[in-house]
């Protein structure tokens, strides 16, 4: 196991656990598109080009900045008032996130796939992508265009002021 | 011997890597060229901001700095001087890490966008299959530091100033990589050393740059467009406008901060005609076959200062645009261009070869952009100006 | 430094450990875009568990594995984007997004 691969998963576990910890939620939202930007270097460590500049280019360019727009036009920006941060029933999330970690932790160190093998990169190319996405998989590709339509549309619609609104 | 000046520190870097045994001479080649990239770029970058001060000024009917050296040409030395011992002041209420972080992750993005451009032949950083995309993976990662200054100065203009900034460049950002996405699919490829080459063949002595096709043409103008904004350049610069939010959301940064502000900015301004040139004007390819003789890199960073004089006359020609009517402008007008460029470009492959094509894709550019900017400014009374004078 | 039996193994349990801590924000936090932002965490580690696979694994087609990666990153984002819509809204109603105090469908 490489020193790279040490390092960037420390970066992103540590990421994340600043991005669900931290008070200020601004805070929180950075250490959140540090997360992706740490994913992202890990994609690229495993080879996948396109997936790790798509990451960057879609979470931190787009959905990091989404989430901090939500923060601030929400004013959760300000300092929390008493009740702290974590809600009454924090006990029971932790517990259930434990289980649910030692469960994924254990199906891992106990299957096959963890066994050495025989390991040969798969050589994909943008233009196989491309190919793939105009060929086989064209259908999942209109769907998605459909859903992200039906996403921007319904977002827009969600957010907006209504007519006759106090504000 | 003119082959030698083309390829001069591509065999000078073989030389220097030479002397390294066997096992370090990748990685060596790699940081020889990091260093040439942060040599040259930033190097360039001081002769934008004389040439944009006095450019300005010669503009706007006044001398620009003339004290430093004859016409003024040491001046960005002594900005630098002055920009390294100012006092750097954080305001008390600041977020200190943040403020701080903010103005390095500005550069090192910009920086990380150089390394794929392809500065001359065989001269590129980082030759992957899927550059472009890197660029703009890059590109979209510097929202995320100008949020980052403008939040942590605690300041209202700061934070309204990014605000706009980011709501600016996520708009352009569409358009951007629209007018880009044309020139990928003419060529097949994402790769930025694939598509200069593909511009680098000549018909009767005449390039095959894609700004001289119809398509191109229009996907230039709407590049521009979206670049300039993209850099928050003029006419597109109300987040930083002096007369707006004092400096918008780099209000509250002082010395060494602000000049890596500056410094980001400008360097994205150069990185971005970079891709520009990459794109649309043939990169390092000489604008007709006689003049092939002239070393590659020349003609790469000629464009470059060339787009970038551009830049500097059309910030000192156009008044300022609102933030409504940039948003407007962007998502009304820009993207629906850009969809139909693309479907023209598709067009254009399938009329196949001759000269019917190039009228075919020339008229209805040119017809939609008229009749869409005749629509757009039908509702609009331009009447005589009235002047509320406060009491 | 301990190694596992394959990298694959390191990888997958970045991915669990990734998972979990954002299925813990997104039950333990008060504030409703902190919810979205665990969930954001869980697509990724899911990602990045379809990434490992698609690397360690052999399979007959090499391109599913990234293709699916990028669909969900495309889905991820739609529902990031319609999420904090909502997120917004109800903030216009109730003037908070603090989600102990949204409680009136209880009982």
């Amino acid at each position: 196991m490489s020193f790279v691969f040490w390092l960037l998963a420390a970066i992103t576990v540590a990421g994340g656990l600043a991005a669900v910890l931290l008070k200020n939620l601004v805070h929180c939202a950075l250490a959140l598109t540090v997360v992706f930007a740490g994913l992202a270097l890990l994609f690229l460590q495993l080879d996948a080009q396109f997936a790790g500049f798509a990451q960057i280019l879609v979470y931190v360019g787009a959905v990091a900045i989404l989430v901090v727009f939500a923060i601030l036009l929400t004013r959760s920006s300000e300092t929390p008032k008493d009740g702290g941060v974590f809600s009454r029933t924090w006990g029971a999330g932790l517990a259930i996130s434990a289980a649910v970690f030692a469960v994924l932790g254990w199906v891992v160190l106990q299957s096959e796939a963890g066994l050495p093998r025989e390991i040969n990169v798969p050589n994909v190319t943008v233009l196989q992508i491309g190919n793939a996405l105009m060929g086989r998989y064209v259908l999942p590709l209109e769907i998605v265009a459909l859903l992200l339509t039906a996403a921007l549309i319904g977002a827009v619609i969600v957010a907006m002021h209504e007519k006759g609104d106090a504000k | 011997m003119l082959e030698k000046a083309d390829q001069l520190f591509i065999l000078l870097r073989n030389w220097i890597v030479g002397f390294l045994p066997a096992g370090w001479q990748a990685a060596a080649g790699v940081v020889l060229g990091v260093i040439g990239i942060v040599a040259v770029f930033p190097g360039l970058f001081a002769i934008t901001t004389v040439l944009e001060r006095k450019g300005l000024g010669r503009m706007q009917n006044r001398i620009g700095p003339n004290r430093t050296g004859p016409f003024g040409i040491l001046q960005p030395i002594a900005d630098a001087i002055k920009s390294l011992t100012k006092e750097d002041i954080v305001p008390l209420n600041a977020d200190a890490v943040v403020h701080f972080l903010a103005p390095v992750f500005l550069v090192v993005v910009v920086f990380m966008g150089f390394a794929v451009l392809p500065v001359g032949r065989n001269m590129v950083l980082v030759d992957m299959d899927a550059s472009l995309l890197f660029y703009f993976a890059m590109g979209a990662s510097t929202e995320v530091s100008i949020f980052m200054a403008g939040w942590s100065s605690r300041n209202k203009y700061s934070l309204l100033g990014a605000m706009r900034a980011v709501a600016q460049m996520i708009s352009y950002e569409v358009p951007l990589l629209l007018s880009s996405v044309v020139v990928v699919m003419m060529t097949g490829s994402l790769s930025l050393v694939k598509i200069v080459e593909a511009q680098n063949r000549y018909t009767w002595g005449l390039p095959h740059w894609y700004i001289f096709t119809p398509w191109g043409c229009a996907a230039f103008v709407m590049y521009a467009i979206a670049a300039t904004a993209e850099t928050n350049r003029s006419p597109f610069d109300l987040p930083e406008g002096e007369s707006e939010l004092v400096a918008g959301y780099f209000t509250e940064y002082s010395g060494f901060k602000f000049a890596l502000f500056f410094l980001g900015e400008y360097l994205g301004m150069l990185s971005i005609s970079g891709l520009g040139t990459t794109l649309f004007l043939g990169g390092w390819s000489a604008p007709l076959a006689a003049l092939n003789w002239v070393p590659s890199w020349i003609w790469f960073f000629s464009k470059v200062m060339l787009s970038i004089v551009v830049l500097i006359w059309v910030r000192g020609t156009l008044p300022r645009l609102r933030q409504d009517q940039l948003m407007n402008f962007a998502w009304k007008f820009v993207l629906p261009m850009t969809l139909l460029d693309l479907m023209v470009a598709a067009l254009w492959r399938f009329l196949g070869d001759g000269w019917a094509r190039w009228v075919v894709c020339s008229a209805i550019l040119v017809i939609v952009y008229v009749a869409a900017g005749r629509a757009g400014m039908r509702g609009k009374h331009f009447g005589p100006r009235t002047y509320r004078y406060a009491e | 430094m301990t190694g596992f039996a394959t990298p694959l193994t390191g990888y997958l349990l970045v991915a669990a450990l990734l998972f979990a801590i954002g299925l813990a924000g997104a039950l333990t936090r008060r504030n409703a875009i902190l919810v979205l932002i665990g969930i954001e965490l869980m697509l990724n580690a899911a990602n990045l568990n379809l990434i490992a696979f698609w690397r360690y694994l052999p399979h007959p087609e090499a391109l599913t594995g990234m293709i699916f990666a990028i669909f969900s990153i495309a889905v991820a984002a739609a529902e990031a984007a319609v999420g904090l819509g909502l997120v917004i809204s109800i903030h216009r109603h109730a003037h908070t997004t603090d989600l102990d105090e949204m409680n009136r469908m209880k009982g």
